[in-house]
């Protein structure tokens, strides 16, 4: 695939979360950011991929088309191979996300213990229309950029279920009556 | 050492034996390296540089540890693989992916006691010759990242990580590499794809085994969080102490992770194989729920091959043979083989009689096909099929012969892929339809037999 479609494939479309981040900027801090993690791979530089883009992510909401380009540049690799990656997992997003996301299980024991009732009560309450997350739109922004809702595959704590993570909190035994209380507990 | 106490509602159940979890949910306990060191931490590391490396791989080869990721491949056989004479460097790689659905112990590993971890992880990289040293760590983990981090750094200012460990000459540097929320980032070879900045694809085995040809083409060593903690209690214990827990070729503590329908799901370190399946969910977990029965249990993670409650299993051979029933399966890897699944990552998902079949297969094929890495041809477009048929299942337009095409499909799959994602997700299949196919079955309407759903619509539409 040339760079050219590929790009179009990731051109990020705007989102009412976008008021909530920075537009992407080589700052001196994210350039330190980026250099310090490098450093933890002497034998390869393209092995920063992955922690380059969690610093994008993490200050600017998403990976948009200018990050990647910058990621390449400071990599010294062509572009196409910091996007084949960003296009491959799940963990990084080309579109910015509501303030808060909120990123529930679905996989069995939380699927068991009530995690759709969970999901389908969080879109109640942020006014995020449930039949809009598919497949295809994973992530679904609330129309006043607040809040966003995900689904995620086991977090890794069953005994518990059902969970979520709420941006980089984590919750436990999130029953869908406990949801509102989760929501009132980050306020925009 | 005075008596541990633990938090209140979060004591260990008299059947357990900590190692590893022993300061899990510890009263009085924190991730400082203050406080691992009070208590004896990094005491076996200190021992461990003034032995041989091979000395510490053959205690480690007579413990009989077992990697407890999920394959149950002996580690000290596996860190013997690197090829003799070999002059690239060698790498220690920590698999803190933690994503097969069921299992959540290395999470309290890495968020609650993290120098174990890398207590574990420096003898580890001793004995094998490596000075580079990565723990992968799931991308849903952000404050185990910052935890394992800091950890990382308070054991570098202490002389545990950098040059000349401990005055030993020996060097290691230890780095946390997050991933992006995909589950092929646990199989080790995509894991170090991964890490070396691709797309997660599996490499092929042969030749591609790790310990000759891993990251960055040179012998890599990966094994599980837990299976490196096991490391410092070996070398506490010995090797032949160690080998004393457990049973037969089963040996040592292992963390089972139960979840699901039981009163008091949870973790639980027990001797391998000195606890059966009755002891485990009616002692241990309490039972099921009020009014409610066992119906099956998925005994180690999503991708091992379901037991019904109601089921007998031969095992053995001559004249060990005997005939068990399913509350009689001794939790180890040998016993759950022979019963037709595998002990895998220790996840134990248990089902009551209020659970359909359907619904639970469903849940599981939406997992292995969201999660195949589209590498090869059977497991990406099996999975996606597999799910879409199970799909039809749930929202009763299934006709009976397609279960029989849900079953071709799974057996498809298995054994014709790149790496064990495919028997993973086709696993699940088989086994569901073996146990439970006359409740599958009984969920296709016979009405709608020969006709699917388009042609459904286009009689309704003649009829109009
Ligand atoms: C699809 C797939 C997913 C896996 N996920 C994990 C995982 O999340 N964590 C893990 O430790 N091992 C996982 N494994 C097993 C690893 O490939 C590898 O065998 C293991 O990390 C070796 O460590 P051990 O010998 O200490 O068990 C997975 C294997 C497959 C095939
Ligand atoms: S079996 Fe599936 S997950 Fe494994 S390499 Fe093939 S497509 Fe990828
Ligand atoms: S199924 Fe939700 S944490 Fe495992």
């Amino acid at each position: 695939m040339s760079q050219e479609i590929l790009e179009q494939l990731v051109a990020s479309e705007p989102t009412p979360g976008e008021q909530h981040f920075p537009p992407f900027e080589a700052t001196a801090e994210i350039e330190a950011l980026a250099d310090e993690r490098i450093r933890h791979y002497p034998e390869s530089q393209l092995s920063a991929v992955l922690p380059l883009l969690h610093i994008v992510q993490h200050h600017f909401g998403f990976i948009s088309k200018e990050a990647i380009t910058w990621v390449a540049n400071k990599l010294e690799v062509e572009p196409i191979k910091v996007t084949s990656v960003v296009t491959f997992y799940p963990g990084f997003r080309q579109h910015a996300p509501g303030k808060f996301h909120y990123r529930v299980c679905r996989t069995l024991s939380c699927a068991m213990g009530g995690s759709y009732e969970l999901m389908d009560t969080l879109c109640e309450i942020t006014g995020i229309d449930r039949s809009k997350l598919s497949h295809h739109h994973p992530i679904v922004v609330s129309p006043c950029g607040n809040y966003s809702v995900e689904f995620a595959e086991c977090l890794a704590s069953c005994g518990t279920a059902p969970v979520c993570l709420v941006n980089d909190d984590f919750h436990e035994g999130v029953t869908a009556d406990k949801a509102q209380a989760l929501v009132d507990s980050y306020k925009p | 050492m005075s008596e541990i106490q633990y938090l209140p509602g979060k004591e260990p159940h008299p059947c357990e034996h900590r190692l590893i979890f022993k300061n899990i949910d510890r009263q009085g306990w924190d991730t400082s390296i203050e406080t691992y060191m009070a208590d004896g931490g990094y005491d076996q590391l200190k021992k461990a540089l003034t032995m041989e490396p091979q000395a510490i791989t053959n205690e480690v080869k007579t413990s009989g540890l077992r990697g407890r990721g999920g394959a149950g491949f002996p580690t000290g056989v596996k860190w013997g693989f690197i090829p003799p004479g070999n002059t690239k460097p060698v790498y220690l790689i920590c698999n803190c992916d933690e994503s097969e659905p069921g299992t959540f112990k290395d999470r309290y590993i890495v968020h609650q006691d993290p120098h174990q971890l890398i207590e574990g992880m420096v003898i580890s990289a001793f004995a094998v010759g490596a000075h580079t040293a990565y723990i992968y760590m799931r991308e849903e983990f952000p404050e185990a990242a910052i935890t394992m981090e800091k950890a990382i750094e308070e054991a570098r200012a202490k002389g545990f990580i950098g040059k000349n460990i401990n005055g030993s000459g020996f060097d290691l540097e230890i780095w946390v590499h997050r991933g992006a929320a995909a589950y092929i980032c646990g199989e080790e070879t995509g894991l170090i794809e991964s890490l070396e900045g691709k797309r997660p694809y599996p490499r092929i085995k042969p030749p591609y085994f790790p310990a000759a040809l891993g990251l960055y083409m040179a012998p890599t060593i990966v094994n599980n969080v837990e299976s490196l903690c096991h490391v410092k209690h070996i070398l506490e214990m010995g090797g032949e102490e160690y080998a004393k827990l457990g049973v037969e070729r089963n040996t040592g503590t292992r963390i089972l992770c139960v979840s699901g329908d039981v009163k008091n799901p949870g973790y639980y370190e027990v001797q391998v194989g000195k606890l059966t399946m009755g002891e485990l969910i009616n002692d241990v977990c309490g039972g099921p729920k009020d009014g409610r029965k066992v119906k099956a249990v998925i005994p180690g993670g999503s991708s091992s091959k379901i037991l019904r409650a109601d089921e007998t299993f031969k095992i053995g051979r001559g004249d060990d043979a005997k005939e068990i029933t399913f509350w009689d399966i001794q939790l180890d890897f040998d016993t759950l083989a022979a019963c037709g699944s595998m002990a895998g990552s220790g996840g134990v998902i248990v089902l009551d009689d209020s659970r359909k079949m359907s619904w639970v297969l469903n849940n599981i094929n939406h997992f292995y096909a969201h999660e195949s890495c589209g590498q090869c041809t059977p497991c990406r477009e099996g999975s996606t099929w597999m799910r879409k048929l199970s799909d039809r299942i749930v929202d009763g337009s299934a006709n009976p012969e397609d279960i029989q095409t849900l079953e071709d499909v799974a057996y498809q799959i298995d054994g014709k892929t790149v790496c064990a994602f495919g028997e993973a997700s086709s696993w699940p299949v088989e086994a569901i339809i073996s146990k439970f196919r006359d409740e599958l079955i009984a969920e296709t309407s016979e009405n709608n037999k020969h006709l699917s759903k388009e042609q459904l619509q286009r009689e309704a539409y003649l009829a109009q």
